[in-house]
């Protein structure tokens, strides 16, 4: 870790860069963002934007069992939760009972419920109200540690199952007639997307995860033509998001979240005008 | 278990493909029942019927994506028994709307290969993908967004996909809309001509009675969960159940179109 800072050190000549938590909180950015700017492509194909919501809010949950059960770290509670979540989601949207829509609404908002509920029993919520915007500036080593494994493992997954994944997002008929397993690998990115989700929450905040998934791919959808354009574009926007937000959050003395997901927003904007104008 | 093929076509060394008593039900309510058809290699044989006659459903039950009863048997032209065809599909529509970054040669080399295409785009695949779409002279709009195609070109592109590996049975879902004229004479000709070209099993579901009597083998009509008239265009136009669905007398050229 010192060998790390001393690189930072030598690169980064700024004030802000001056103190140890700005350079986590920095290297969280460069961990965290390009893995949702990856995920959110796919999640944005798939108009799952309100699903990753519901994901964020379902962590709240995850704490308070996590909490109630007495563990140390409430991540794995979190972790299971959200993958617990997920599942049962996908199990209502494949009964193809009612609107999905409505069904995630009702999935969302009973786990606020039932974690608030949990968490504010002996009326202490306000030490947990951490969660609900996040602190990128209490990021620790070991949690860097944490969030490398699971930025390389999402990379890798990414690259073995993409293709799939894109066949079942374009037309699941088409993608069984091809011999896809459609089933699987729709679990297999929900479970993804619900463990990315949990594991960078403590830091990025229950209220706005989901834009941090969705709002770089957003962007990127108005001005990439292909896939690859589309990814590119995608990562870059959050990568440059997450680190402008940092600095600026820095300055203005505001949560770091919130600030992040405040420029890719300007920039969903910003594009989002030149496609207009294209046309 | 009836393991021959009776049908004289079958036993000729042709192959063919038998749907024997397909029934399909979701929950307590059945959907398809008693669905016999025999489709011969080399023959388009369109499905028509009225909206929510359960077509696609029944292309699905042979794509085995939904739970059906009875099976699905396929004769190679060697008289042999294969449990698992290769078939190829083409939906009605993707799901995906007209901002979707998704090019034709990404849904293409996604489908040819493992390598991720949003980071791999080699040569040797490009050339791959061209080859493929200019099968149904589609090769130019290998760099176009899927939801900036027309309905036609669409349907195009996702029959070369479906043609690649060629298979032993071909299914196509016509969309209801979306597609003019023109484009549906197109796809209709392209469809026709690669029946011959690759002595394809085709079913067709279709929505356009003119074209089913220009270019279609055989009609198979379904209405009421089930095959209510099987034959050339000619004869199942004839039938009483088509005026009893279409109201039309139409073989007087009064019927069909869109």
């Amino acid at each position: 870790m010192t060998e790390i800072y001393r690189v930072m050190d030598a690169l980064l000549k700024f004030d802000w860069a001056g103190h140890d938590f700005m350079k986590n909180a920095l290297l969280g950015v460069l961990l965290v963002t390009p893995a949702f700017g990856l995920l959110g492509t796919m999640v944005v194909n798939n108009r799952m934007a309100f699903f990753a919501d519901a994901l964020g809010h379902s962590a709240l949950t995850g704490i308070a069992i996590g909490v109630l059960a007495g563990f140390g770290q409430p991540i794995w509670s979190m972790v299971l939760f959200s993958i617990l979540l997920a599942f049962a989601v996908m199990a209502v949207k494949r009964a193809n009972t009612a609107s999905t829509d409505t069904i995630i609404g009702v999935f969302s908002s009973s786990a606020v419920a039932l974690g608030i509920v949990l968490l504010s029993r002996s009326g202490g919520f306000a030490k947990y109200s951490a969660f609900l915007i996040g602190d990128l500036l209490s990021i620790s080593a070991s949690d860097l540690l944490l969030l490398s494994v699971t930025l390389a493992a999402i990379i890798v997954l990414w690259f073995l199952i993409f293709n799939k994944l894109l066949l079942v997002s374009v037309n699941p008929s088409l993608a069984h007639s091809r011999g896809i397993q459609v089933g699987l690998y729709d679990t297999l990115f929900t479970v993804v997307c619900a463990v990315a989700v949990t594991v960078s929450i403590q830091w990025v905040g229950v209220l706005i995860i989901s834009s941090l998934l969705v709002l770089p791919a957003a962007a990127a959808r108005n001005a990439a033509r292909n896939i690859r354009q589309y990814h590119f574009y995608a990562v870059a926007i959050a990568l440059f998001s997450g680190i402008s937000g940092l600095i600026l959050s820095y300055y203005w003395d505001t949560a770091s979240g919130a600030t992040i997901v405040l420029v890719s927003a300007v920039i969903f904007a910003v594009t989002f005008a030149m496609r207009r104008a294209r046309r | 278990m009836n393991r021959e093929c009776t049908d004289p076509v079958c036993t000729n060394g042709l192959c063919c493909t038998r749907i024997q008593n397909f029934g399909v039900a979701l929950g307590s309510y059945e959907i398809l029942r008693d669905v016999n058809l025999h489709i011969h290699c080399g023959e388009l044989t369109c499905l028509i019927g009225p909206n929510g006659a359960g077509k696609s459903t029944l292309l699905r039950a042979i794509l085995g994506e939904m739970p059906h009863a009875g099976e699905l048997v396929f004769l190679d032209g060697r008289d042999r028994i294969r449990r698992r065809p290769t078939i190829g599909y083409v939906p009605q529509k993707l799901e995906l709307d007209t901002t979707s970054p998704v090019s034709v040669y990404d849904l293409i080399a996604a489908a040819l290969s493992d390598k991720a295409v949003w980071f791999f785009h080699p040569k040797d695949m490009r050339a791959a993908v061209r080859e493929n779409l200019d099968r149904v002279d589609a090769g130019h709009l290998m760099d176009r967004r899927l939801g900036a195609l027309s309905g036609g070109e669409l349907q195009r592109v996702l029959l070369s996909l479906a043609l690649q590996p060629v298979p032993d049975l071909l299914l196509l879902d016509e969309p209801v809309s979306g597609i003019d004229l023109a484009g549906l004479k197109i796809f209709y000709k392209t469809v026709s001509d690669l029946r011959r070209a690759y002595h394809l099993s085709i079913i067709l579901v279709s929505h356009d009675l003119n074209l089913v009597m220009k270019y279609a083998d055989r009609v198979a009509l379904l209405n009421d969960k089930t095959i209510q008239a099987v034959g050339t265009p000619e004869e199942v136009f004839k039938h009483k159940k088509m005026s009893d669905v279409f109201g039309l007398d139409l073989m007087n050229g009064e019927g069909g179109g869109s």
